[in-house]
């Protein structure tokens, strides 16, 4: 293959993910979009091994096949064992944390290129090149051990809530400050010791930087950290002459970016907030008598009657829905209520789940009708008419505390208008508090009825005690 | 490579990465997110240029496998789960929308 053969299937790639990209904006193109990214990013790869690629130091190109191919083939293998495996068999309620590592493993990558770029960097080197290296090093290795916490928190393997330590700020700003002074030492001598001081000290800033994150924030982290790793592709691209690295990851970068701002937006928060809302935030009053005020509980049956008698009836499905796998008997449930001619409808919040979408996804797949779902503009206005709202493993999304106590962790964030409806039915395992770590006044509420189990079991039960009605 | 050259591939790319995403609903705001991240993937490719490059070390070629094992995990699990995601999007019967 010659030089502008490889090119010109260099910018086909680019192209087919720009289509990728836009198809992925529309609910109909979506999958067609994802299939030509996917088939893009295939052709890039098998052109890699049909030309070299003159190396730095020699403009002198050697004959095909290229080195090492053996391993390069095995190194492939291996990478497809792993990762498709976990992507075919990971349930669809952890796969956002599955995206997290992901990318994570991109950014790591992208950070390993940086380090043999930077170890093959002759005396010729322009500046230019080697600054691009050093910053593919830093941001590489910024979004890999980012990532780790991302998906260590939505695991959780370490708790949600923000990591906050006396003089953290300080700390931050002092590895910071760090890294940049040794990017300049490592751009200036060239050298191997001051460059491993470097990756460490960034792997150390991402720690540092998602740790404050609360939980409820993790995945507009998620999406900046993913707009780094393409812009560490960028860079990449420009080190080693590939107009395709430089398009792919500038397109990632950009779109990334937006997309962060969008999902901020979704959620009421504003991206500096996010990051380092942690630090300005007032300490939470966390109550240790919570436990003991009192709540009215109530048995299926009496939540069967409610239903029975209601008009109208929102249900607001959470996380905990998703993992109780309840998914089809609420879709049961809906249908049974239909069929006494009560008015249903799903209130979603776009957050609801771990991810904007996270919750559509998850209905989609137990077959809930497209038409039942409402947003949450469409739903707010409705809650007055509504007779009952049944919150099924959600809170944060329903929290008032969210509207009426400035400075705790979600203070801002649009919330589904529950308490606007006649009655409220909470299905929860128990009285701990959402994913945020933050204590729900409704749950006191008097117009309240708490039912306590495990999401799908509880559902059972009301669904043979409506029957029965 | 042509810095003005290499300059307006990224300016023209920013502005088109901005305008494509910038209409998106929030119930794509996942699928989109991770279609990107396995696009980013790609850095497969320059994983396997300085894999070809690292010719008498041991140390850069070692590097380089496990860029390249980790870059493959990118692209091919990214698409893989995004497509996965994007299976439950099917157009039903009576979807209006």
């Amino acid at each position: 293959m010659n030089s502008t053969l490889y090119s010109l299937v260099g910018l086909a790639a680019g192209v087919a993910f720009i289509l990728a990209l836009k198809g992925l904006s529309h609910p109909k193109t979506a999958r067609r979009g994802n299939l030509i990214g996917a088939f893009g990013a295939t052709v890039a790869t098998l052109s890699v091994f049909l030309y070299v690629t003159p190396s730095g130091e020699s403009s002198q190109s050697h004959s095909l096949p290229i080195h090492n191919l053996g391993w390069i083939l095995g190194a492939i293998a291996v990478g497809l064992i792993i990762g498709v495996p976990a992507a075919r068999k990971v349930e669809m309620t952890q796969m956002p944390q599955l995206v997290a590592l992901f990318n994570g493993v991109g950014g790591g990558a992208a950070a390993l290129v940086a380090i043999v770029e930077y170890l093959n960097l002759g005396e010729k080197a322009s500046t230019a090149a080697v600054i691009f290296t050093v910053f593919t090093v830093v941001v590489g290795c910024v979004s890999f051990s980012g990532s780790i916490i991302t998906f260590m928190k939505l695991q959780e393997l370490m708790t949600t809530r923000p990591v906050v330590f006396p003089g953290g700020r300080f700390v931050i700003a002092a590895t910071l400050v760090a890294v940049l002074g040794v990017s300049v030492w490592v751009v200036t001598a060239l050298g191997t010791t001051p460059l491993l001081v470097l990756a460490m000290l960034s792997l150390l800033f991402g720690v540092l930087f998602v740790l404050p994150v609360g939980g409820a924030d993790v995945p507009i982290v998620i999406s900046l950290l993913n707009a780094f790793t393409g812009l560490t592709v960028a860079a990449s691209g420009y080190v080693l002459s590939s107009t395709l690295l430089i398009i792919a990851g500038t397109l990632v970068g950009a779109s990334g970016t937006i997309l962060t701002r969008l999902m901020a937006e979704a959620m009421g928060r504003s991206l500096f907030g996010t990051l380092f809302g942690a630090f300005t935030a007032k300490p939470q009053a966390v109550s240790g008598t919570a436990e003991e005020r009192p709540v009215r509980s109530g048995s299926p049956d009496d939540v069967a009657i409610l239903l029975n008698y209601a008009r109208r009836v929102v249900i607001v499905p959470g996380f905990g829905l998703a993992v109780a796998q309840a998914q089809h008997t609420v879709r049961e449930l809906a249908d049974l209520m239909l069929s006494k001619g009560i008015d249903v409808a799903y209130g979603i919040h776009p957050v609801a789940g771990r991810m904007p979408g996270h919750m559509n996804v998850l209905l989609a797949e137990a077959n809930v009708p497209y038409d039942q779902l409402a947003e949450m503009d469409e739903v707010n206005p409705t809650f007055g008419q509504t007779d009952v709202a049944i919150v099924i493993g959600a809170n944060d999304v329903v929290n008032p505390a969210a509207q009426t106590t400035p400075g705790c962790p979600i203070y801002g964030m649009p919330i589904l208008e529950v308490s606007n409806a006649a009655n409220i039915i909470f299905l929860k395992r128990s009285m701990r508090p959402g994913f945020a770590g933050i204590e729900n006044e409704l749950l006191y509420d008097p117009k309240t009825m708490l039912l306590f189990g495990d999401a799908k079991a509880s559902l059972t039960k009301v669904v043979s005690a409506l029957k029965a009605l | 490579m042509d810095a003005i050259a290499v300059i307006s591939i990224f300016t023209l790319a920013v502005f088109v990465g901005f305008e494509v995403v910038s209409k998106v609903s929030s119930t794509l705001h996942t699928p989109l997110m991770s279609g990107a991240n396995a696009i980013h993937g790609v850095i497969l490719v320059g994983a396997i240029i300085v894999a070809d490059h690292s010719k008498n070390n041991n140390l850069e070629l070692g590097l380089s496998l496990a860029a390249i094992v980790l870059a493959t995990i990118n692209m091919v699990g990214g698409f893989v789960v995004t497509d996965r995601m994007l299976e439950m999007f099917k157009p039903k019967k009576g979807d209006q929308k």
